[in-house]
Formats: C-alpha cells, structure tokens, sequence
C-alpha cells in the first residue's frame, strides 16, 4: 500500500469522545495518527489548513449495500462495510476477499460474510474462512433466517469466532410480501403490509438466541417503539447488544410514501410518526449505538414502477451527515455523540482501529462544514443512482475534505 | 349542459379534475355532478336506438393489464355508444414482466394520441403512475387493492335510484376488505355522500386503520345487517383465501354468507348488492341474489355502462372544447 509524506490538518476544531470539539491540529504519518491536539506540521508535512471547521474522524458507514465510491466520499465517508446481498452474495471466501480490495486505497470496504450459503436460511456459511479473507462481521442479509435452529447455530459459531452478528429484524411470517407498515396510509393505499410488531418479534427471539449463545448481536435498523424498547431492556441486563438505524426512520414516517412515492419503499418500511419520535429518542437516550445510510442506489428501471413492484431501498450516502446533523442542531445528540453514532461505533463493531482521532488510529478524517446549506437533488448525486426521499429538500451539513490513511481523497469540492 | 338551476359551479369547476385515478381527491359534490350526469345516459341506454355523437372522432383506449369481462366491455360500450372509436388492449401479466416497463407501455400509449385511456393493473398505484406520463385523461379501471372509482360510482348510482338521498342509510360492505379496491372506493364514496357506512368481514381480512376511511367495523355479519338499508357483497376470491385467511368456503358462508335468514335482519326493504361476478351458495345465496324486488345486481351492471359514459363524457369535454371546459 502506498504511504504518502506525512499530513497535519491544521486551523481544525478536533471532535473527541465527548464535549465540544476544540481547536488545534491532527499529525499524521505512515497512515496514522500521531498526534492530536496542540501540534504543529514538521518541515516536510503537506499541510492542509482546516480553517476554523470542524475536523472529525471519516464516517464509517455500517452496512451499506453498494460500493459507490463518489457518493460515500461525498458524504465523508471514508469506510463501509458491505452486506452480502451482492449478486451473487458474500457467502464464499473468494468473494469476500475481492469486495474487501475493491476500494483500495482511497476507501476501504469491510465485507460482511453471509451467515447462510446463498443467503438462504438454511445451511451455515464458512465464516471462518471469509473472516481470512477480509469478513469483519456476520450479516443475515436483508433477510431475517426464519429456522430458529439455524439462527442460534449461526450465532454460536460466530460466539466461538469472537465476530458480531448483523441481524435484519422483521418477522418473515408476519412480514410476508409486505411492503409497508400496516395503518391508514397502506390500507388507504391498497398496499400489502405487515405490522410494526414484525420488528420486535424478531428481537425478541433473536435476543433470546443470542443470549443463549453468548453471541454478540447488532440490529441493523430498529423502527420501531416495540424494538427499541427490547433493545433498552437487552442493554439493561448487561448483554452485548446493539442497534442502528438509518436517517429515513428518523427523518419520514409512511406520510411519505402517500403518493406511491417509490424512493420512499425502504425495508423495513417507513414507520407510524409514533415510531419516527421513538427512534429520536433511542438516539439521544443510548438505546440506538450506530446511524448508517443502508446506501442503495436504485435506477429507475427498479423504482419508476408500482410501488409494489420497485426495490426497496434508497441512495443515502450524500445525505448520511446532513441528516445527522440535523438531530445535532436540534440538540438531540451532541457532536461528538454524533460521531460516535457515525464513526467510533461502526469502527468498534467491525473491529477496525478507525472512527475516533487518537493517536494510533488510521488516519481517516472528514473535514465538515457543519453548518453549509444545500439542496438534496435526485438529478445531481455522485451516487449512481438519485432515488432519495430526500429530493429536493434543503439541508445543511457537508465534507469539504476527506483523507484516507493520511492521503487526500478526491472529494467534490463544496462551493 | 348545466341549466341555470344546476347545483354545481360552471363549466369546468364542476369537475375540475384531469382524470379519475380514485374517489379519494374528489368532492361529495364532485360524486354527484357525477351521477347526475349518468342519469341522462340510463335514459339512453333504455332506448332502442342507444346513440350518442358528442365522442365522435376521438379515440379512447382500454388498457387492461389484469383479466377482465364485465369492465372491460362495459368501458366499451360506454365509448361506442358516444361515438368514440375504441380500442382494447389486454396485456397478460406474465408478458409485462417480460417485455417493456409500463413506463414504456405509458409512453407508447400517448404516443398513439388516445383522447382517454382507461387502465386496469393488478398492482396498486400503477394508475397514478401511468397518469402521471401521458397526456391525457386517465381513468381507473381498477388498481391492485387501491381504488376502482367506477365500480364505487356505478353502485352509488344504484343505491340513490332505488334508495334516493344516502342520508341516513345504514350500507353494509361485507367480504374481503383486506384485498378489495371496490371496498375501498366505496367506503370513500358512501361516506363522502353521508351515508353511514358499516363494513364487515372476519378480523384476518380486515386492514388495519380502515375506520379511517370513514366506516365501522363489524365482525358479527349479523349485527352489521341490524337495520340495513343496503348489503353490499364482496367477492371471496377462493384461491386466494382458503387455509391462508379463512379455513374453508364453508366455514365463510356460515359466519359471512349472505342468507335468506339472515337478511331478515336487515330492512324489510333493504337492497342487496355485488360487484359480480358472484360466488353463488358461499357469499351469497341463490335465493337472495335473484330477489326480484330486492336485489339490484342486474341493476348494477346496467348503471355500470352510464356511469362510464358520464365519465367518458366529462373528461373529455376539455379535449372536445366543450364551453366553459376549455
């Protein structure tokens, strides 16, 4: 890999684990991090001059479900790990191994390895294998395994290998062909749907599995009040579980998809407003440890059809970090909880030494003006493809800079 | 034409709409401009010479993506009696999903220069979405479980011919509701009119928020039908349902089958209504279905044809330059 001379990211307003960012300087060398704080460039540093903005570490996106360079480093994302629903899917040590080098070196993608062979529930995946070649988690893809037997073998065997289990949390039987939350809106609409009970469900037994396995268990969304409040009392008994969710939840309910607007068909689907104030106040209380884009980009040729009919799923790299900040200036979550949200957690799930800037950290950092205003246009997104929910909406919040491994990366420069 | 004591704003404020996707969207006055309209095109259709010119020269094409008899052939019938050239188009499903989008489908259809094209689809929102690209009238012919705006027209009609004004009337909509777009149009329309809409079917098949849509929901058929003016009966569309959502048709009838006995717990006049094509001896009995003082399923068809001439005609009059519609 190539090391480039040594960088301080000068003028900068540093985030740390907790209290307001302060002002000083981010040294790096041979990729990483080697001073933080109160220092200044060496003779022969490249020197970038931060001035003034906040300077943070680069947004490790969870669970993304495409690699599209442009749109993560739009979005100041310098990592992502990738579910297994590729075609075909992550279940087999020699794919992993070219997904975890198809970013090389300018992003770094972290595979999740398939807990069942063709995603299909039923027969385990080689996890330690897959873990050789470049898996940094277990992932039941977007599917939830509906075999309990086969859910508690999966997590034993990742228990033994010290590696966290992503969990899709819906309820197969309950969810069925659904494509909405059941309520007003679906029966208004005529869409077939499933109830927000689906989710907890799924929680539950999958909790109770973990429990029994002593596995580590992370949710990839949780929408819903009934999720989050089984996630609440896992964390109360002290259990190694977490949960994410992505901006969507917190942002819509299934308002959005009056129209049979298919940017909004997500999986799981928009929520009641009930559950969207639900999932604000899991940020802010700790109950929720990750905010991920769950990035999908989807052509027309998937989503200009009935709402039934079109993928579910959504392009959210480009507004992963408006979105959150958001819940910042509305003073739900501090900054450096948002990046904790964002990058530390992320990093600590899948077990890289990224996410925060502290000496010996790789040196990821999104410089961020926190503050800058633009509009969200589905015509005009480095991502492949614009089906956002988001279209057309202002926001504020944006990566001027983003280096990874100490090395500027070719971001779209703002303004 | 409206006439000097018409209830209704001029022109085109009457029916300010591009087309007809749902009655969700439309005006209680709106419905009745309506049926108003259709009254005239009953009269026709009772005629021996049942002709109409004011469509003549524009074309108008039936899309139908879904099978389909009965609609099918009553929007043709609606277009050839007001002169209009009419074309049908049925797609099966199994070559959409093949061939071209219905994005594609929507643009090769405008492309032809129809004056109005009517659409059926087996998914919901598929409609709007075709709406949405062409440049002309749409009107629904029924979407998946979404709407089916006619069917709730039609059956309006009926009930305000036999029943006069819907304040007051106590209407049961029994069956399916779960997968039913007639029952969703018609719970929007009868409750948009002032009816009190009473729907029922078992708790397997009954989405949840509907009493949203302006309704109350009943498990018990019979004390649904408690004082009925009107029993509306929904398909049970059999293989769809048996094992999954009820355990056999038999079991239905027994809970849900509209009976001679049972009925006797409606109105003594109380009007029996369904979309057709009916299931006969599971949600409905022979013997009430062919009432001849009380069933109006007859009537429904024949009120079917009007409605969508009225339809046909209003949509059209911007294209025809109809005064004040321009």
């Amino acid at each position: 890999m190539s090391v480039g001379p040594p960088l301080t990211v000068v003028n900068g307003r540093i985030v740390g684990r907790s209290g307001e960012p302060v002002a000083g300087a981010v040294r790096c060398e041979d990729g990483r991090i080697v001073a933080v704080g109160d220092v200044a460039p060496q003779p022969d540093d490249v020197v970038y001059d931060a001035k003034g903005l906040i300077v943070a570490p680069g947004i490790v996106d969870l669970a993304a479900f495409a690699i599209d360079k442009p749109a993560f480093h739009f979005g100041g994302i310098s990592r992502a790990g990738l579910m297994p629903d590729q075609s075909p899917p992550l279940d087999h040590p020699a794919r992993v191994r070219f997904a975890a080098q198809s970013g090389k070196p300018d992003f770094w993608v972290h595979p999740l390895a398939a807990a069942t062979r063709g995603l299909e529930g039923i027969e385990l995946a080689e996890f330690a294998l897959m873990c050789d070649a470049g898996a940094r988690a277990i992932a039941t893809g977007r599917q939830w395994i509906a075999d309990s037997g086969t859910m508690l073998r999966v997590l034993q065997y990742a228990a033994m290998l010290d590696l966290v289990v992503f969990c899709h949390a819906e309820d197969g039987g309950l969810a069925g062909n659904a494509v909405a939350t059941a309520g007003e809106i679906a029966t208004r609409l005529g869409l077939p749907a499933a109830p927000p009970e689906a989710e907890a469900l799924a929680i539950a037994r999958d909790v109770a599995l973990a429990e029994m396995a002593g596995a580590r268990i992370h949710f990839n969304k949780v929408t819903t009040a009934g999720g989050l409040d089984l996630v609440r009392a896992a964390k109360d008994r002290g259990l190694p579980v977490t949960a994410g969710v992505s901006p969507a939840y917190f942002m819509l309910s299934d308002l959005a998809t009056a129209d049979f607007r298919t940017f909004a068909r997500l999986q799981p689907p928009l929520r009641s407003e009930d559950d969207r104030k639900a999932v604000r106040r899991a940020i802010a209380d700790g109950t929720i440890d990750v905010i991920s884009s769950g990035h999908d980009p989807r052509g027309p040729e998937e989503k200009r059809l009935p709402f039934a009919d079109a993928a579910p799923g959504m392009a959210g790299a480009e507004t992963l970090l408006p979105l959150t900040m958001n819940l910042v200036r509305e003073e739900v979550i501090d900054l450096a909880r948002a990046f904790s949200l964002l990058a530390a957690k992320p990093a600590e799930l899948l077990g890289v030494e990224a996410g925060v800037l502290e000496v010996g950290a790789e040196a990821d950092i999104a410089v961020i003006d926190r503050d800058r205003p633009w509009i969200v246009d589905s015509r005009e997104m480095e991502a492949s493809a614009g089906n956002t929910p988001f279209d057309r909406q202002p926001v504020q919040g944006r990566a001027v800079a983003v280096f990874k491994g100490g090395m500027r990366v070719g971001v779209k420069q703002a303004g | 034409m409206a006439s000097p004591a018409s209830p209704y704003p001029a022109g085109s404020a009457a029916f300010p709409h591009r087309g007809l996707v749902g009655i969700a969207g439309l005006a209680s006055h709106e419905i009745r401009f309506l049926l108003d309209e259709a009254e005239q095109w009953v009269r026709l259709n009772r005629l021996p010479q049942k002709r109409d010119d004011r469509l003549s020269g524009l074309t108008i094409i039936n899309a139908f993506f879904e099978n389909s008899t009965r609609t099918l052939l009553s929007f043709e019938l609606a277009g050839k009696r007001l002169g209009a050239d009419v074309v049908n188009m049925q797609v099966a499903q199994s070559s959409m999903k093949k061939g071209e989008t219905l994005i594609d489908t929507a643009t090769t259809l405008n492309a032809m220069h129809a004056d109005a094209i009517v659409i059926r689809h087996h998914s919901s929102g598929a409609v709007q979405l075709i709406a949405d690209k062409v440049d002309c009238p749409v009107l629904n012919a029924g979407d998946g479980q979404h709407e089916h705006p006619t069917q709730a027209l039609l059956d309006a009609l009926t009930i305000r011919t036999a029943k006069g004004e819907f304040n007051g009337l106590a209407i049961v909509i029994c069956g399916d509701l779960m997968h039913s777009r007639v029952a969703r149009s018609n719970i929007l329309c009868l409750a948009a009119l002032g009816a009190e809409v009473r729907v029922c079917a078992p708790p397997s098949l009954v989405p949840s928020g509907i009493e949203a849509m302006g309704c109350t929901v009943f498990t018990d058929f019979d004390k649904a039908l408690d004082g009925a003016d009107v029993v509306m009966m929904l398909r049970l569309q059999m293989e769809r349902m048996t094992g999954q959502f009820i355990p056999s048709p038999r079991e239905y009838r027994h809970l849900y089958g509209l009976t001679q006995e049972r009925l006797v717990r409606a109105r003594e006049d109380a009007l029996v209504m369904h979309p057709g094509p009916m299931n006969r001896g599971i949600e409905i009995d022979s013997n009430v279905a062919d009432m001849a003082d009380r069933s109006a399923i007859i009537r429904q068809v024949e009120m079917g044809v009007a409605i969508r001439m009225a339809c046909l005609d209003v949509l059209t009059r911007k294209v025809r330059g109809t005064e004040g519609w321009q």
